[in-house]
């Protein structure tokens, strides 16, 4: 398999990979410097990572797994690549999810079979910032990369996250404690401020904690629209949303005259009540506040590429995640052509798992959706997922035995680095290869070609 | 192998002028002959020309994408099929970027280059121009607001300055040097949304002013002999009274080679927040008798638009002038700034309709077709699906007189009749300003021509008095020899290359560039360029040093 983008290059002599990336959450800290011990087989240290990076590439050692499992017994990768190429060719209405743990490079290739078969598309963003992608397509966003905010921000504001769990080093190397450009003074010349439902391990390193009640960021994002604005707000917002409307007016104040303003957002407003409602008023105020100052929003994305697989569904399909193929074009409907919703349904009549275990997140109906129908696997680790696979393939670790690009939580592309030979092959590898064969089992069938598309309204 | 008999050959890098003679290609090249049983194209009553060029459009990187993310609404009305050969897609003014490379060489155009990527996202720029098939490809590096490039110039360190510029455009795989409102963004971002304009007053917190940049990075491109000189996004763009900020930008080159882009957003007389009125003739002329300067004329065109751009406060201005719209900024560190907002141009707004007269007014104005050439800032201007209709404006009077009709009359009035009113564009001259014109001033000897050598990058459109019509359904498209369209048919796919300068430079600035990068980039230095081998199909051009006594 000629593996033209991503070639495997072979490990320096050197055990120790310097500026190594590690992909364990969206912060994608590009500068470990990981020890090798190769007869091991096992990165042994990973200098300047955090807890869970450290987890990450110290857990990844080659294990002793077969390449591919059908039906439980051990299989070949041939063999594995022709069952599953039958599974998505001869489905109805296949599904194709996950992605938010693998390259960019493997991304691309599986979009493509998406394409070929007429299936859905959809990636971990439609369980997380699915919302946020939503709100972004209602009112667009000001918004920065990650070093704006280490050079200029005078203001971080954290609202509905907990960095010091989801991401331990953001604090340190992006919004509270790096000396910037224009803030040579750290964690000085910063206010920090956290909104949350609750304290949390992160709150400790905020100036003004704002406790609001659960279900009530839409209405306090609201109440601050409007403050910004100068319209006057019934102190009664307190009883419906537990903060003082002084606390309200001051943050307000603040917000307008800082130099440059960041509100960092998570899955406390996209996963409660109100999802994209909570993050569209999020960019909103975000926006509103740069008739006063210069103010960005950056949401805090979970997975090492998750941004990566928005991106490449956007530029290959025109949107970001939740994509449908079945009338021979790409379409876009939340509720409609997202995961949960379309195996909860019992739609889907095969599934292909890309770098994700959705068999222990995802509701009850979607699992047992996916426990009766035909699943593919692909994951270096086993699952539950690839437990309930029909096809299961162990890859190679992104970033750890594979090199490739991930996107940060800011949209900046970042390379990987290998550290680890690795027997198994990368996702890239079998997906190229599922598609290739699908590609020819596919091929005698009659294009989609009836226009099914709306008119443009004159 | 391929011989194309009978067809009025429109070559005029070399001279050919509509005459009918055999063109021959073999292994992706023009060739002087082929056997005789290679395939023959029959182009009677057709019309021959080398694969359009375009000089300057968005398609692909950070901003296209998030642009291409804001609006479904665009995708939905506009789909692309999947068919045997092509993949799926989605259109509008930012069309996904498989249905990019198919609807540009659908219209005949096998290069077109992105014209302004934060070099941060240059990795990303080139995973998208991986995914647009058919054409050759290239971005330019936005430089004219990187902080420490200000440093340099602020030291007066010249020759560090152009080593980090050789440096950038290596580590990005990229093709020239982009300024975009130079001095701009550090006031836009650190001084709550303030800009500059005044290319004399010292920006902000930073001890240098506009025209040093201008200065610094015109004579950085041309000491490093770029194929392509900087290429400028004037200060002040859409603003009344611009134009004098115009003449002073291409003045400011003194002589050197210079490239001003979409010139029609620069070319506005009148009162700094008062009406825009033409000032076309005295750019125009600026031009015609300054042969280092060449420009794009960055035509709008009625109907949807996207702004997008690396200004990002004129983005903000455009949105507050337009009510509430939703809008993108997005500040890429140390670099660039971004502003992007869906936008439509009608023919009854004043300032439209002169804007619209104003792009005119340059292309019948222009002695030299190879210097002043087609674009539409796409999707700034509008889509690049609208060149055939633009093409028509230009070679039909009648056609042009029949739309003036339909326009704001007031704006009308403010122009010159006489401009607009007589002139024809020659298949020739379109010929030149679509391009051999954007070929030569790129750079790019095997491309823009049909002269032995060249790439095999082929249009043959049927003759016809439409001339919309006839430019916009090519009737055969070959790119690098590979017939794309035949007979009306797309039966192709292809993978075309990724086009990037590759400067030779002096490796101990790199002992400059890692301490900055370590200070205030995010990104190590060592996971910042992009390697060789991430790159599919590319072609470098290298670039030998000559001795430089500066």
């Amino acid at each position: 398999m000629v593996n033209k983008t991503n070639p495997e290059n072979p490990i320096p002599e050197n055990p120790i990979i310097k500026n190594a990336t590690c992909t364990f959450c969206g912060c994608v800290c590009d500068d470990v410097d990981l020890t090798v011990d190769t007869e091991a087989k096992r990165i042994i240290k990973a200098k300047g990572a955090c807890a869970i990076g450290k987890a990450w590439f110290l857990e990844h050692g080659v294990e002793d797994r077969p390449q591919a499992l059908i039906d439980g017994c051990h299989a070949s990768m041939d063999e594995a690549v022709e069952e599953a190429s039958q599974i998505l060719a001869n489905a109805h209405y296949p599904l194709i999810y996950g992605l938010s743990d693998t390259t960019t490079e493997a991304q691309r290739q599986v979009v493509g079979i998406a394409d070929i078969i007429g299936g859905t598309i959809d990636t971990t963003s439609s369980v997380c910032h699915g919302p946020s992608g939503m709100a972004f397509q209602g009112v667009g966003e000001s918004t920065a990369t990650l070093g704006e905010i280490k050079n200029r921000a005078d203001l971080v504001i954290f609202w509905g996250a907990n960095p010091a769990e989801s991401h331990p080093r953001h604090f340190a190397r992006y919004s509270v404690t790096p000396k910037g450009r224009d803030i040579p003074n750290r964690k000085k010349d910063r206010t920090i401020v956290m909104v949350d439902v609750r304290r949390t391990p992160s709150t400790k390193a905020s100036d003004i904690f704002l406790q609001v009640k659960h279900g009530s960021d839409f209405e306090v994002l609201w109440t601050l629209r409007a403050l910004v604005r100068g319209r006057k707000v019934d102190p009664a917002i307190e009883a419906r949303c537990g903060v003082p409307l002084a606390e309200l007016e001051d943050l307000a104040e603040r917000m307008k005259k800082c130099r440059y303003g960041v509100m960092f957002f998570g899955m406390g407003l996209t996963m409660t009540r109100g999802r994209h409602f909570n993050t569209s008023a999020l960019m909103s105020l975000g926006t509103d506040l740069n008739k006063h100052t210069h103010f960005v929003v950056i949401a805090m994305r979970g997975h090492g590429n998750v941004t990566g697989a928005d991106s490449v569904l956007s530029w290959q399909t025109g949107y970001p995640f939740g994509v449908n193929f079945s009338l021979g074009y790409p379409r876009f409907n939340p509720g409609e052509f997202t995961s949960v919703d379309l195996l909860s349904r019992g739609e889907a009549d095969a599934a292909m798992i890309v770098a994700s275990d959705p068999a222990s997140n995802m509701p009850k109906a979607a699992i047992e959706r996916l426990q009766n129908i035909p699943v593919i696997a692909l994951d270096p680790k086993t699952t539950a997922t690839t437990k309930l696979a029909r096809v299961s393939f162990t890859t190679a670790p992104y970033g750890i035995s594979t090199g490739g690009t991930v996107y940060r939580m800011d949209n900046v592309p970042i390379p990987l680095r290998k550290a680890l030979d690795s027997p198994f092959p990368s996702d890239e590898t079998v997906i190229r290869a599922i598609r290739k064969r699908v590609t020819e089992l596919t091929a005698d069938r009659e294009p989609i070609t009836g226009d099914l598309s709306a008119k443009v309204p004159a | 192998m391929l011989r194309i008999v009978n067809g009025k050959v429109h070559d005029p890098a070399n001279d050919i002028d509509g005459e009918v003679r055999d063109i021959c290609v073999k292994d992706g090249k023009i060739v002087e002959s082929v056997p005789a049983e290679a395939r023959r194209i029959d182009a009677h009553g057709m019309v021959v020309m080398p694969g359009g060029v375009d000089i300057h459009c968005h398609i692909a990187g950070p901003k296209v994408n998030l642009a291409r993310k804001l609006q479904p609404e665009d995708h939905r009305y506009d789909v692309q099929h999947r068919t045997p050969i092509t993949r799926s897609g989605t259109g509008g003014t930012v069309p996904s970027t498989f249905t990019t490379g198919y609807r540009y060489a659908t219209l005949g155009y096998t290069t077109a280059m992105e014209a302004a990527v934060p070099p941060l996202g240059a990795r990303h720029a080139h995973e998208e121009l991986q995914d647009t098939p058919v054409i050759d490809k290239g971005f330019y590096i936005l430089m004219g607001n990187n902080i420490l490039l200000y440093d340099l110039l602020k030291e007066g360190r010249f020759k560090d300055l152009r080593e980090a510029v050789a440096w950038w455009l290596n580590a990005t795989k990229s093709y020239a040097v982009k300024l975009v409102n130079p001095g701009g963004d550090e006031p836009w971002k650190g001084q709550r949304n303030a800009n500059v304009t005044k290319l004399d007053k010292k920006i902000d917190s930073l001890d240098i002013t506009p025209r040093q940049v201008i200065k610094g990075l015109v004579d950085a491109a041309a000491d490093l002999d770029l194929p392509h000189p900087a290429h400028i996004h004037c200060n002040n763009l859409g603003h009344s009274g611009n134009y004098e900020t115009t003449l002073e930008t291409m003045r400011t080159a003194e002589g050197r080679r210079v490239h001003i882009t979409h010139i029609q957003f620069h070319s506005y007389g009148g009162e700094l927040g008062s009406e825009p009125l033409s000032k076309a003739p005295e750019i125009i002329e600026y031009i015609n008798t300054h042969p280092n300067v060449s420009a794009d004329v960055g035509q709008i065109m009625f109907g949807k638009a996207t702004i997008m751009t690396g200004d990002a406060p004129l983005s903000w201005l455009l949105r507050n002038l337009s009510g509430d719209k939703k809008w993108v900024n997005a500040d890429t560190e140390c670099e660039s700034g971004c502003g992007i907002l869906p936008f439509a141009y009608q023919e009854h707004i004043y300032t439209h309709a002169l804007q619209w007269a104003i792009g005119l007014e340059l292309f019948l104005l222009s002695k030299d077709p190879w210097r002043l050439v087609l674009s539409t800032d796409h999707p700034n201007g509008g889509s690049f699906a609208s060149y055939p209709r633009l093409i028509r404006l230009l070679m039909d009077r009648n056609f042009r007189k029949e739309e003036m009709s339909k326009v704001n009359q007031r704006a009308l009035r403010k122009i010159n009749r006489s401009h607009l009113d007589e002139r024809e564009y020659t298949l020739q001259e379109i010929a030149i300003i679509t391009r051999a014109g954007p070929a030569r001033l790129l750079g790019l000897r095997d491309k823009g021509h049909l002269g032995v050598g060249a790439d095999a990058d082929i249009a043959i459109y049927t003759e016809d008095d439409n001339k919309e019509e006839m430019f916009g359904v090519p009737r055969y498209v070959i790119k690098d020899g590979q017939m794309i369209i035949d007979n009306h048919e797309f039966k192709n796919d292809h993978e075309g290359r990724t086009l990037h300068v590759a400067p030779a430079y002096d490796h101990d600035i790199e002992q400059v560039i890692r301490p900055f990068f370590e200070d205030f980039y995010t990104i190590r230095f060592d996971n910042y360029p992009v390697t060789e081998h991430s790159l599919t199909l590319h072609q470098p051009f290298p670039i030998e040093r000559r001795s430089i006594n500066r």
